[in-house]
């Protein structure tokens, strides 16, 4: 799995390629958390479009995230377009509590 | 009509493998000629199951897991089977976000996605012998070309 990032205004942006499971999320989670906390960052945006491949390690990636920006009361933020990613962050309820937009600029927009 | 086959797979419980597992059962089940969403559905069941047999099951050491397919007309059945820690309830252990590992940022949500994405889903488990579960699909696609 490949994470690239990048900080817009207080905004951590985090686009994720290749194939979120059990193997790649602990080293995904380490990255995300050293970017948010070292440069004391408020909101996290996870852009999930690129993803080839989700199971349940990546609702607890996303669960985790949401914890971290409410602690700091900021927001996480979602994109993501692939209708198979969508099964899975509505079946477990994440979307009636983080929105989520087809495009990184539209997230930043609100 | 597809003739029935099967195969056996054999593994060490390493993360590593998860993605390994996944693809074979894919590309053994991709016979059947099934839709790439129905393909999808069942390599997320399989990630499920195998990464339970990994960080649970053997959550004290390492040991071999086993991933049997059989597939017959338009049906999968896969097995995912563990001889590790078991589990001792069942139905606790299946309902949604039930985790027994909430510190790893587990979500409790495997079983319940692989009663989703699969048909049929059943658990035997007895504690310090094992877990075996199996799971079947029916792929809708080659039904309709029937
Ligand atoms: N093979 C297994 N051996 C022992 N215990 C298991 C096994 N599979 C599942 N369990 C138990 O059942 C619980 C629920 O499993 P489930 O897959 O639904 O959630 P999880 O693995 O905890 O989290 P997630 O799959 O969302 O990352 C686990 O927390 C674990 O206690
Ligand atoms: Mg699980």
């Amino acid at each position: 799995m490949q994470l690239s990032t990048d900080i817009v205004n207080d905004y951590l942006v985090v686009e994720l390629k290749g194939e979120l499971d059990h193997h790649t999320s602990e080293d995904a989670r380490k990255k995300i958390e050293q970017y948010y906390y070292n440069n004391n960052l408020l909101n996290i945006i996870l852009d999930l479009s690129q993803l080839k491949f989700m199971d349940s390690s990546g609702i607890g990636l996303v669960m985790g995230r949401y914890k971290n920006c409410k602690e700091r009361n900021g927001n996480l933020l979602i994109v993501s377009t692939s209708p198979y990613v969508n099964k899975i962050l509505k079946m477990s309820g994440l979307m009636k509590i983080i929105k989520v937009y087809s495009t990184i600029d539209e997230a930043i927009k609100g | 009509m597809v003739e029935k086959n099967c195969m056996k797979l054999e593994f060490l419980s390493k993360s590593s493998n998860e993605s390994f597992a996944r693809v074979v059962v894919a590309a053994f089940a991709s016979q059947l000629d099934p839709t790439i969403e129905e393909l999808s559905d069942i390599k997320t069941a399989v990630s499920e199951g195998v990464t339970n047999a990994i960080i649970h099951g053997y959550e004290y050491g390492e040991g071999i897991v086993i991933v049997e397919t059989t597939i017959e007309n338009n049906i999968i059945e896969i097995t995912i089977e563990d001889h590790g820690k078991g589990i001792a309830d069942i139905n606790k252990a299946m309902e949604p976000f039930y985790t027994s590992k909430p510190d790893l940022e587990r979500s409790g949500m495997g079983f319940t996605v692989m009663e989703t994405f699969m048909d049929d889903l059943t658990v035997e488990s007895h504690v310090n012998k094992g877990t075996k579960i199996k799971m079947t699909k029916m792929f809708k696609s080659l039904s309709n070309r029937e």
